[in-house]
């Protein structure tokens, strides 16, 4: 797997919401070589702590050779990166791991938690290439409105129907986002991409697995180096006898391959 | 270039490296995983990640936790196995022109017998080094580290089925490492490697949990350097075989600290995690201070800072 290591010029900073940011990067090689549900790993400062890189799933690339991602301030890495302004140079790896497959001829539900609806964008534009528009539908949970607002107008701008609901219900209805996963039409054959929060997943592969939907999931894993030297980021198979690896193996697996504990 | 100007070849016994920077195992995968990052071929040495007679599945995640400048691991030496290593890793590490060495590990002396013997037969193994020092498995490593009876033990049985040189790599989580360090060389090691990583543990507040589900796990990184150097300079005032310095080596000043104290060589580890290149700067580094200072062979450096 052929790994960049670029210097990456910050282009844009923009705050989407309280503690939410979504960077543009120039990483010519990465954004050429990047595929939907991908990442990158990002060392937040010069220093020496926070110590390890940060992953973050390639949000979209844009033309000129542009890299974004979406990001949410949990602790001192993503605070750092926060910090930093337009023209400063981020050291970014990427493109890592195994990203989404587009299935053939199918109806696309791409259901997001929270911060969780970065890599869907991507994923979004390159299922635009081949099908149309009503082919995909997006659904969006978050705890409240500020954090999907500005996002779920984003994907409305692509021409897309989008379903949010909230746990607050200061946005759409109120409840979880496997809550919007009834009545999906059934035409053609149902594929649900997932990303967001553990338990969100959890829900996600169950509902799928009841109703025979296909279903992949992004998983996110504590994780040191995004290279499969330090085999830290393990998730277990499902046959509960031995580990995948997110940075190699995934992040995106079928939800099939993997035990939800 | 600056880098080969000076002389920077060092020997570990009978191996001959063309400069002193090796990579540490389990830090570097199989080489492979770098190959699009480092010019392999410029590394003075390339240890795998470590091998047992059978495959282990390693530790159950959360497998890894940032601490201030450092990290924890307990991935539990998961590996692939000898037969896989033969048949899948191999191959790729054959066509690198950069000596071998193999990491091994067991849980008793017949499967470090085992291991020693098989290798023995494969050329392209330069050189095993014996880890008698990892924290996170709860049988073997560990008691061998900490013993010096077994650690002379282990080493006797890997030189004996091994032609080659053999290194060992101790453990830090011991009350006098000079005590094994004289125990393994007494034993027939060609060199010592140390430090391994150092026992800790971290718990989130929020979860009243430890944050590794192993509860401990082994801290690396430029945390440790402090330790690491210390621990070089005991045990290279202690035994007269080659010592290999490791512990948050993330530059090449860090790099050179270690040489004075008395490492003929040294490993990168954690560094490779922040910057897959480490090594190579690191290379470059230790050239350039050479070259500025008029140093003609990198041998000068070793221990001098134990001579004035």
């Amino acid at each position: 797997m052929q790994v960049y290591k670029e210097l990456a010029e910050i282009i844009r900073r923009e705050q989407v919401a309280e503690d939410i940011y979504r960077f543009t990067v120039k990483a010519p090689d990465i954004a050429a070589a990047s595929k939907p549900g991908q990442f990158v790993m990002v060392r937040t400062g010069e220093g020496l702590d926070p110590l390890l890189r940060r992953p973050f799933s390639v949000h979209q690339v844009a033309e000129g050779g542009m890299v974004q991602i979406l990001f949410k301030v949990i602790g001192k890495g993503t605070q750092a990166l926060a910090n930093m302004e337009v023209g400063r140079k981020l050291d970014v790896l990427g493109p890592i791991g195994r990203g989404f497959t587009i299935a053939d001829d199918s109806q696309h539900f791409l259901v997001g938690g929270g911060i969780g609806i970065a890599p869907l964008f991507f994923l979004a534009r390159r299922i635009l290439k081949k099908s149309e528009p009503f082919s995909i539908r997006v659904l969006l949970g978050a705890r409240t409105k500020d954090e999907i607002a500005t996002l779920a107008d984003d994907f409305k701008s692509m021409g897309l129907v989008v379903d949010t609901i909230t746990e607050d219900g200061s946005l759409g209805k109120q409840g979880l986002v496997t809550d919007l996963m009834v009545d999906l039409q059934q035409e053609k054959p149902v594929m649900i991409y997932g990303c967001g929060p553990y338990p969100m997943l959890r829900a996600v592969a169950k509902t799928c697995r009841e109703n025979s939907w296909g279903c992949q999931v992004s998983l996110e894993t504590m994780m040191a180096c995004g290279l499969a030297a330090c085999l830290g980021c393990a998730v277990l198979r499902a046959d509960m006898k031995g580990y995948v690896h997110a940075c190699k193996d995934g992040p995106v697996f079928d939800a099939d391959d993997v035990a939800w504990l | 270039m600056a880098v080969d100007q000076a002389d920077m070849k060092v020997s570990i016994g009978s191996l001959r490296l063309r400069n002193p920077v090796m990579t540490a195992s389990g830090t570097f995968g199989y080489g492979e995983e770098f190959g699009s990052l480092v010019n392999l071929h410029r590394l003075g040495a390339i240890i795998a990640k470590g091998i047992s007679l059978l495959p282990r599945q390693g530790n159950p995640p959360p497998r890894i936790a940032e601490t201030a400048c450092g990290m924890l691991n307990a991935i539990g030496l998961e590996n692939v196995g000898l037969e896989r290593f033969f048949t899948e890793k191999l191959s790729f590490l054959r066509g690198i022109d950069t000596p071998l060495i193999v990491n091994i590990l067991g849980d008793t002396i017949e499967d470090y017998q085992q291991l020693a013997k098989r290798l023995n037969y494969e050329e392209k193994v330069a050189a095993v080094e014996v880890n008698i020092s990892c924290p996170n498995v709860k049988q073997g490593g560990v008691a061998f580290g900490t013993d010096p009876a077994m650690a002379h033990a282990v080493t006797k049985a890997v030189c004996q089925h091994f032609s080659r040189p053999v290194i060992v790599k101790l453990s830090p989580n011991v009350t006098d490492i000079t005590l094994v360090a004289r125990a393994v060389e007494e034993a027939g090691a060609d060199g010592l490697s140390l430090i391994n990583t150092v026992l800790g543990m971290a718990i989130d507040i929020e979860s009243c949990r430890p944050k590794l589900a192993n509860t401990f796990g082994g801290l690396s990184g430029p945390a440790i350097k402090p330790i690491a150097l210390r621990m070089v300079w005991q045990v290279a005032g202690s035994v007269s075989i080659p010592i290999i310095g490791i512990g948050g080596i993330t530059t090449p000043e860090d790099a050179i600290e270690f040489l004075l104290a008395g490492a003929t060589a040294i490993q990168v580890g954690t560094a490779n995690f922040i910057n897959p290149q480490a090594t190579e700067e690191i290379i470059q580094g230790i050239g350039m201070y050479l070259e500025k200072n008029g140093i003609t062979s990198i041998e000068d450096l070793i221990g001098k800072a134990r001579r004035e």
